[in-house]
C-alpha cells in the first residue's frame, strides 16, 4: 500500500463523513460548511487523478461562488428548522435500503469489471505528449478548438442564468419616493409647459352693450 | 495494493447513494435538497474524472467542465427561486408548496 493509496483512503473517508453530515446536519449552515469540506476532499482526490485544472476550478467555482451563495441564502432566510425536521428518520429504513442497494450493486459491478490499475499504454506518441504537456494546457487546447461551440453555449447558459437570477429576485419598493433619472433626462420642454393659443379679447360692440356679460364669456374660446 | 479504477468508481457510487438517502431524509427542507443534488453531481463528476484518467482520454474532463458550468447555473437559479418562494410563502417546507395541487 503506497502513499497514494493511503491518501486516497484518507480523502475518501473524510469526503464520505462530510457528505453524511451534510444530509443529517440539524442546522443548514453546518450542512453548507460540511459541503464545503466535501468539495475540498473531492478536489484533493481529483488532484490524485492528475486533473489539476478541474480540481482548482472545483474549489474556485464551488467553494468560492456556489457555496458562498448557499451560505448567504441560508443566513438570509429565517428558517424554522424544527418543523422541517419532523418525522426526519421516518423514511430512513427505506432510504437506507435503496442507498445500500445502489452502492452495493454499483460497487460489485465496478470492482469486478474495472481493474485498470496503472497508467494505460496508449498507442503511439499521444501518451508521451500528454505526459509532457500540463493538464490545463491540454484541456484548453481541446476546449478552444474542438469544443468551441459548446463553450459558447455554456457561456450563454451562464449569462441566461445570471439574468434570470437577477430578474427573479429584483424587487422595487412601492413605498419609496425615488426619482427615475432616465425620465428626468428624457423630458422635453413641451411636456412641462404648454403654450395655449387664445383668441384676442375683442372690444365690446356698441350696439349690444346690454348683453355685455354674455358676450364677455362668449368671446373667450379655445383655439 | 495500488489504486484501480474500481476504487474511484465505488467512491462515486457510495457518494451518489448517500445523496439519495439525503433526498429521502430531507424531503421537507428545500435547501438541503439542493445541497444533495450538488453532491450527486459531484459523484457523477468523480466518475468522469476517474474514467478520464485511467483511460487516458481528456474528453471526460471537458465534459466535467461543462457539467460544472451547468451545475453553477442551476444552483444560482434554484436559490433565486428559493428566495422568491420564501418571500411569498415565508416557508421552504416542501409539504406546504401545494398551490398547484387541485
Amino acid at each position: 500500500m503506497d502513499v497514494k493509496t493511503g491518501f486516497f483512503y484518507f480523502f475518501a473517508a473524510v469526503l464520505l463523513f462530510a457528505s453524511f453530515r451534510v444530509i443529517t446536519a440539524r442546522n443548514p449552515v453546518y450542512a453548507a460548511l460540511f459541503l464545503v469540506l466535501a468539495f475540498f476532499q473531492a478536489s484533493a482526490i481529483w488532484l490524485l487523478l492528475k486533473a489539476e485544472f478541474l480540481a482548482i476550478a472545483l474549489v474556485l467555482v464551488y467553494v468560492g461562488a456556489v457555496m458562498v451563495l448557499f451560505l448567504f441564502v441560508v443566513m438570509m432566510l429565517d428558517i424554522n428548522t424544527d418543523s422541517l425536521r419532523q418525522n426526519f428518520w421516518r423514511h430512513f429504513p427505506l432510504a437506507a435500503g435503496v442507498g445500500v442497494l445502489i452502492a452495493l450493486e454499483m460497487s460489485a459491478v465496478l470492482i469486478s469489471g474495472f481493474r485498470i490499475s496503472e497508467e494505460p499504454k496508449l498507442p503511439g506518441a499521444a501518451s508521451q505528449v500528454a505526459q509532457q504537456v500540463s493538464n490545463t494546457r491540454e484541456l484548453g487546447k481541446l476546449i478552444y478548438t474542438q469544443y468551441v461551440y459548446s463553450l459558447s453555449v455554456a457561456a450563454a447558459i451562464l449569462l441566461v442564468a445570471m439574468i434570470a437570477a437577477i430578474a427573479l429576485t429584483l424587487r422595487q419598493r412601492k413605498d419609496s419616493k425615488h426619482i427615475d433619472a432616465a425620465d428626468q433626462v428624457r423630458v422635453r420642454a413641451r411636456d412641462r409647459m404648454e403654450v395655449v393659443k387664445l383668441a384676442p379679447t375683442l372690444p365690446y360692440a356698441k350696439d349690444d352693450a346690454g348683453s355685455a356679460v354674455g358676450a364677455a364669456t362668449g368671446t373667450e374660446k379655445q383655439p | 495494493m495500488t489504486l484501480t479504477l474500481g476504487h474511484f468508481l465505488s467512491l462515486g457510487a457510495i457518494l451518489f447513494a448517500l445523496s439519495i438517502i439525503g433526498i429521502f431524509l430531507n424531503r421537507k427542507n428545500l435547501i438541503v435538497l439542493l445541497m444533495a443534488i450538488e453532491l450527486m453531481l459531484l459523484a457523477v463528476n468523480m466518475n468522469f474524472v476517474a474514467f478520464s484518467h485511467f483511460l487516458g482520454d481528456i474528453h471526460g474532463q471537458v465534459f466535467v467542465f461543462f457539467i460544472l458550468t451547468v451545475a453553477a447555473a442551476e444552483s444560482a437559479i434554484g436559490l433565486a427561486i428559493l428566495v422568491l418562494l420564501f418571500r411569498n410563502r415565508s416557508s421552504i417546507n416542501v409539504d406546504e408548496l401545494n398551490t398547484l395541487k387541485g
